[in-house]
């Protein structure tokens, strides 16, 4: 049932462009059937999967490599589905009202309900290669999301910015999969987490995937490419950009801490820093932005790196909170990103400066915002409060020392920029005053066209299950308390509670709101104070000269390798054959026993007419000369197969010499008659040496490796089976077309491909009018 | 055959043109048998396509690259890649009768006229192999055949050029 359903995502991906130019928008509805249906039966399955029973499937794929099809959803697995699933199928219903027709919608839902498909994989498979696999189908899927609006510079440059960031994680991330998978001698998620192997090259493996982890949850030092991504559509950033595929990262780090993180001494400082560090930054920076919409990405930054410290430590209450807390900012951020689209869709501008009373004009949309921003900020009554008070309290009884404190301290400034940042969205957006007009723009606010209800019921929806889930935790209980008890059994028995009584937790939250609202107050100083910090270096500009240097380099390189040079690529290749295989024979010569000059005197004629033809053709002034001793050689060599009862081999060499003789005559049309004399004093010598020391290594590596023989020769077992086993008397062509057939496939697409080459080098060369 | 390339095309040749009407088709059929007899006798795929393909160099040299394009049945590059697709195909098909890619079957046909013809699965997969040879002649021809069959008398210096 696994697999049919992410065979369903598939064949609704490959139908959707041709749904698309019939049905238009309404091709989203459709698409949405598919994350419908997944979250109908994920539905079906919870109650006994949140026992702690897993339902698994199981498809042999590649047993050589232990990568089998294995699907396995648990609780933490549902939990994610959930998400992946559930709020895919609000945002596919969503994207019907934000879209209006347009070519290539049809793509861009084919493409979504691919990348629903892949991140539903990303969670579901048990299989470390498999994980990689649609971890890497989610990148170029949110590549071909972000760059959807191809015409626009800035949005490809972004989308190729993410999947840079993203696919260089994920290449580590592979490589540090198979450090932990040989380690551990199996590829099974479940298999490694079960019996999690030691030692100091699981330690740089782990590195390894928690750098492909942190890639793609944009944790620091890169965040950046998340801000960026925000040039893909809304409902793209909704899904992909906060509520999914950023939280692969996080999934892969909650998974993995339970078994590692106290096993390895760097874990903990290394994850639970990374993140806090995240949470900062991208709180600080969320405060700076006029843009709705790179505010809430920010904002995602900043509760992913909460998320890290959280699910990263591997201790139960913390790993409880961390999956709270993924549910909790499923919900809400998903909401704000919907009610930003809305906003963009109605007032066709996202900048907080020009947006005026917004609020009153679209009362129910404010509302939305507002419930979510609040979640988000941890007032009570909402789901982010819950998650957030289970993170304090956690983080309180940790023990974790110093590192528990800086933790517990950085959680709880991030918070308050959280608070500020939340309070400097609904405000912004939709408040009366803030709307001053800038840039020369009169404020827009009050005249907008109000959203189609249906438009707004999706984010409506989220915000009334934030709502629902806070006043009564025992909602949302069982999927939190069961995804945290497929994580680490001990996690699974803590209860998201609405009231601890009066303790330090409350305290701390009470400090985080008052704080916040003092921010909030200040808005103006902490503007002013940020704009002088503004000149500080920021990892975009380390990431772009980055870049340009890895072009540069690529440049002289190309240009020292790739001179355009023909005897400088030949000298290139000859030395290198010279000096590698060359000075190997040279230490190991053994010269094979009975060496047969000649079998027949007609073998010695014909050899020297071989020989007088290469040397002809070595000493000719004119092209066209030494063309035809080369011909010579080729056909001196044909008699020779021919005199060894070689006649396929003869008739073979007899026609390409033909062939080439026809083919070296059209290219000598060309050419001038004579040979050039070299420019450079020295290059006939060179060239007089590096010939001869080819010719005396080929002739001498043909006499040692004829004696070196230690196996048993193939040719006796072809001709035994030529004909029982292929129906064939020519072993020649027997080999060609059967037992080595998958040689020749490759030789005749090789062929395929130099005919393509030789004719766009051919029209290449060609002037512009030429061309036909 | 003049090498410098001064003229426009090549010297037509009676002689020449009155030869091949014998042995074009004659040197085809020959190529042919070599395809069938292969699996059995010297030839195969690749020696019956090199043959096909120094008919159509025959052609070349009597009338330039657009004697060749006339005679032609088929523009090169759809013979080159209906041969890679036919011979994709035959080794799949292998893997869809049960057996392993590329693994060939023999097959035994009572025909009225020529009794009993035997033959095997790698025998389409050669024909694959002979269309891709005779397409990758006819490519060679055309661009480069057809690049020095261009007037000659160019302002560039395509010599110097080219030679490095």
């Amino acid at each position: 049932m696994l697999a049919l359903l992410l065979g369903l995502h598939a064949v609704l991906a490959l139908a959707a462009p041709a749904l698309g130019r019939r049905l238009g928008p309404r091709v989203f509805l459709v698409c949405a059937l598919a994350p419908g249906a997944t979250a109908a039966w994920a539905a079906t399955q919870a109650a006994g999967v949140l026992d702690g029973s897993a339902t698994t499937q199981v498809i042999s794929w590649v047993p050589g490599l232990g990568l089998d099809l294995a699907l396995r959803l648990d609780g933490f697995a549902l939990l994610m589905v959930a998400l992946v699933s559930g709020i895919g199928a609000v945002i596919f219903a969503y994207s019907r009202w934000y879209f209006s027709p347009r070519p290539g919608l049809g793509r861009f839902a084919g493409v979504l309900t691919a990348f629903a498909g892949s991140m539903l994989g990303v969670v579901l498979a048990d299989n470390l290669l498999l994980i990689y696999v649609f971890w890497e189908l989610t990148s170029i899927t949110s590549y071909l999301l972000i760059g959807f609006e191809d015409e626009k510079g800035s949005a490809r440059a972004a989308a190729l910015q993410a999947i840079l960031v993203t696919g260089a994680g994920g290449l580590a991330m592979l490589a540090g999969f198979v450090l932990v998978g040989q380690a551990a001698g199996t590829y099974s998620l479940s298999g490694i987490l079960a019996d999690p192997p030691g030692g100091g090259v699981v330690g740089a493996g782990l590195v390894l995937v928690l750098l492909g982890a942190c890639t793609k949850s944009a944790q620091v030092p890169f965040h950046f490419w998340l801000p960026a991504a925000m040039a893909a559509p809304t409902p793209v950033s909704a899904y992909l950009h906060s509520a999914t595929m950023v939280k692969a990262g996080v999934y892969l780090i909650a998974r993995l801490a339970p078994a590692f993180a106290a096993g390895h001494a760097f874990w903990r400082p290394l994850v639970m820093g990374l993140g806090v560090a995240t949470m900062l930054v991208g709180g600080w920076r969320a405060l700076r932005q006029h843009d709705l919409k790179l505010l809430l990405a920010y904002g995602t930054v900043s509760q992913l790196g909460f998320m890290v410290v959280l699910v990263g430590a591997g201790i139960p209450e913390l790993t409880f909170a961390g999956a709270a807390l993924i549910v909790a900012h499923g919900l809400f951020k998903a909401a704000l990103f919907m009610v930003v689209g809305i906003v963009d869709h109605q007032a066709h501008t996202r900048d907080l400066r020009v947006l005026s009373g917004l609020g009153r004009r679209m009362p129910g949309v404010a509302a939305v915002a507002a419930v979510a921003a609040a979640s988000m900020a941890g007032v009570p009554l909402l789901l982010g409060f819950l998650s957030k008070e289970a993170a304090y309290e956690a983080l309180l009884h940790a023990h974790l020392g110093v590192g528990g404190a800086l933790a517990l301290a950085g959680v709880v400034a991030g918070s308050v920029l959280t608070f500020a940042y939340g309070a400097r969205f609904v405000l912004g957006g939709f408040g009366a005053g803030s709307g001053q007009g800038a840039g020369g723009h009169d404020p827009v606010g009050p005249d907008v066209p109000r959203p189609a209800p249906a438009f707004v019921v999706p984010a409506a929806l989220l915000a009334v299950l934030t709502v629902v889930a806070g006043v009564a935790p025992a909602v949302v209980d069982p999927l939190v308390g069961g995804g945290a008890g497929a994580l680490d059994p001990a996690a699974g028995k803590a209860h998201l509670a609405l009231w601890h009584g009066f303790t330090l937790t409350l305290g701390l939250s009470v400090l985080t709101l008052a704080a916040g609202a003092l921010l909030v107050v200040g808005a103006g100083a902490v503007e002013r104070f940020q704009g002088r910090l503004a000149g500080a270096p920021s990892a975009v500009g380390v990431y772009s000269s980055a870049l340009a240097g890895l072009s540069r380099l690529a440049d002289r390189v190309t240009a020292v390798l790739q001179n355009g040079s023909l005897p400088v690529y030949l000298g290139v290749i000859l030395l290198t054959v010279l000096a590698l295989p060359g000075l190997t024979l040279l230490t190991r010569t053994r010269l094979p026993g009975g060496i047969v000059v000649g079998e027949s005197p007609l073998q010695v004629v014909v050899a020297g007419v071989v020989l007088v033809a290469a040397v002809g053709a070595a000493f000719a002034h004119r092209r066209f000369a030494a063309v035809l001793f080369l011909g010579g050689v080729g056909y001196g060599v044909a008699v020779l197969f021919v005199i060894q009862g070689a006649p396929d081999l003869a008739l073979t060499q007899l026609l390409v010499e033909t062939l080439a003789v026809v083919i070296f005559v059209l290219v000598l049309r060309h050419l001038p008659e004579r040979f050039e004399p070299s420019v450079w004093r020295l290059g006939q010598a060179t060239r007089v040496a590096v010939a001869g020391g080819v010719g005396v290594f080929v002739a001498a590596f043909s006499l040692v490796a004829a004696g070196a023989r230690t196996a048993e020769p193939v040719s006796g077992a072809y001709l035994e089976q030529a004909v029982p086993e292929a129906g064939g008397h020519n072993v020649v062509n027997v080999i060609l077309v059967d037992f080595r057939a998958f040689d020749t496939l490759g030789e005749i697409t090789v062929l395929t491909v130099a005919a393509l080459g030789i004719v766009s080098l051919v029209q290449a060369g060609r002037r512009p009018q030429d061309r036909a | 055959m003049r090498v410098t390339g001064r003229s426009t095309r090549p010297p037509q040749s009676l002689i020449l043109d009155t030869c091949l009407g014998a042995v074009f088709h004659t040197v085809l059929v020959f190529s042919l048998f070599l395809l069938f007899a292969g699996h059995n006798a010297p030839g195969g795929g690749f020696i019956g396509g090199l043959v096909a393909g120094a008919a159509f160099v025959l052609h070349y040299v009597a009338g330039g690259t657009g004697q060749v394009t006339r005679i032609a049945p088929v523009a090169p590059f759809v013979l080159m890649g209906s041969g890679l697709t036919l011979a994709v195909l035959v080794g799949m098909g292998a893997l869809l009768a049960g057996g392993q890619l590329l693994e060939s079957g023999v097959l035994s046909l009572d025909v009225p006229v020529l009794g009993t013809v035997k033959t095997t699965s790698a025998l389409p997969f050669d024909v694959g192999v002979y269309l891709i040879v005779v397409g990758l002649v006819l490519a060679v021809l055309g661009s480069l055949g057809g690049e020095a069959d261009r007037p000659a008398d160019e302002p560039e210096g395509t010599g110097e050029a080219r030679a490095r």
